[in-house]
């Protein structure tokens, strides 16, 4: 096959891989680096091998974390998603309304993650609570700070709180763009409601549900601020994610090996999961 | 201008590990100069890929490899990295 493009092009991103080597690169070599010795300060440090990978491996907190991890991300996939695909199904699609409800819409994406960790941990307080009060006010025995199912209850309500509209924001970019000729066909043809959500709309927001349901796995995977702030990983480890524990290991206990070994193996699984997806879209439109 | 590398903790076999990397990569750019487009096909995986994402899955599917083996069987990896090696081949051969 001939040459199909001009390679002296890659030097035009030169800079990009100059910035990427000091804030990527050399940060993750030092990882490794890490993950294979022992260190108690002042730079010096000890080789241990793979010592720290087989004690992760049959560490019961890292897999509980992990599960934890699992099981809060499918419960705000499980909610997100519906509720986003709800909310922009009903919004308007002209008049005055719209730039209104963009504009709410918007207001959650941008408060910082901390201050949204803040804003929950008051607000779900019961003595000076809004939230937390009313709820015991109306006889539920609501306290986050010493119930673990409250303190999930409170997580994923303030993960809804926030990032629903991110699902919103990009459903509704997949609902304005179908053109009326599909709707006007529908009624043409006395589509039901169901019919034209389930054979118009639906399918022409598939592309933009799988950025949402990729972004919002990857985030909540992920997730650190917004838990650490409210719940600190409690009450016991019951909200301690996977990054939450880390940032225990690395900084709480300044156990860099370990933590290092345990960075790996979290990176390792964001990297194939972001690899399935990446695969899963791309060939998406490929098939389109 | 002294530059102290040492907060980084360079081992030697951690070294040996990013050497590799790095040959890897440049014997792929060569392979690129020779045969330009990247040998894209479609495989056993049924998408097509290039022979750069075959290297990606050969390189994080022996990553997986050798947790696996750590996890399940033992700290030594000689075998994990032969089971590697036969994997890559498998990658490079019909994905």
């Amino acid at each position: 096959m001939d040459k199909t493009w001009n390679n002296k092009a890659w030097f035009l991103v030169l800079p990009v891989l100059v910035l990427v080597a000091f804030s990527a690169v050399i940060p993750l070599m030092t990882v490794v680096n890490y993950s294979v010795q022992d260190t108690f300060g002042n730079n010096v440090f000890f080789w241990a091998g793979t010592e720290w990978f087989e004690e992760l491996l049959h560490s019961d907190r890292f897999w509980e974390a992990m599960v934890r991890n699992l099981i809060f991300s499918f419960i705000i996939l499980a909610i997100e998603v519906p509720l986003g695909i709800f909310i922009a199904l009903n919004m308007p699609k002209k008049g005055w309304g719209v730039p209104v409800c963009l504009v709410l819409m918007a207001l959650p994406l941008l408060v910082p993650w901390n201050v949204v960790g803040t804003i929950w941990q008051v607000f779900g307080r019961n003595d000076i609570g809004l939230l937390g009060y009313y709820v015991n006010a109306l006889g539920f025995n609501y306290n986050y700070v010493q119930d673990p199912f409250d303190a999930w209850v409170t997580v994923i309500i303030m993960d809804v709180w926030h990032w629903t509209s991110l699902v919103v924001l990009l459903c509704y970019a997949g609902l304005v763009s179908i053109p009326d000729a599909f709707y006007q066909a529908a009624k043409i043809d006395g589509a039901s409601r169901w019919a034209v959500f389930r054979y118009i709309q639906l399918p022409k927001m598939q592309r933009v549900l799988l950025i949402a349901v990729l972004l919002r796995f990857m985030d909540s995977f992920m997730i650190y601020t917004e838990p650490f702030v409210v719940t600190g990983g409690g009450p016991g480890n019951s909200t301690t994610f996977l990054s939450i524990d880390l940032v225990k290991t690395a900084l709480g206990q300044f156990d860099l090996g370990p933590a290092a070994a345990m960075s790996l193996v979290y990176f390792l699984i964001i990297l194939l999961l972001s690899w399935v997806f990446y695969t899963v879209m791309t060939n998406y439109d490929a098939e389109r | 201008m002294n530059l102290d590398f040492s907060w980084m903790a360079w081992t030697w076999p951690t070294a040996a590990f990013f050497g590799t990397i790095l040959l890897l990569l440049c014997g792929m750019a060569a392979w690129e100069y020779v045969s330009p487009g990247g040998n894209p096909r479609v495989g056993v995986l049924r998408f097509e890929t290039t022979r750069g994402d075959r290297l990606f899955l050969s390189l994080l599917g022996s990553a997986f490899i050798h947790l696996a083996w750590l996890g399940l069987v033992g700290p030594n990896l000689w075998w994990a990295l032969a089971l590697s090696v036969v994997y890559a081949i498998g990658v490079f051969r019909y994905v």
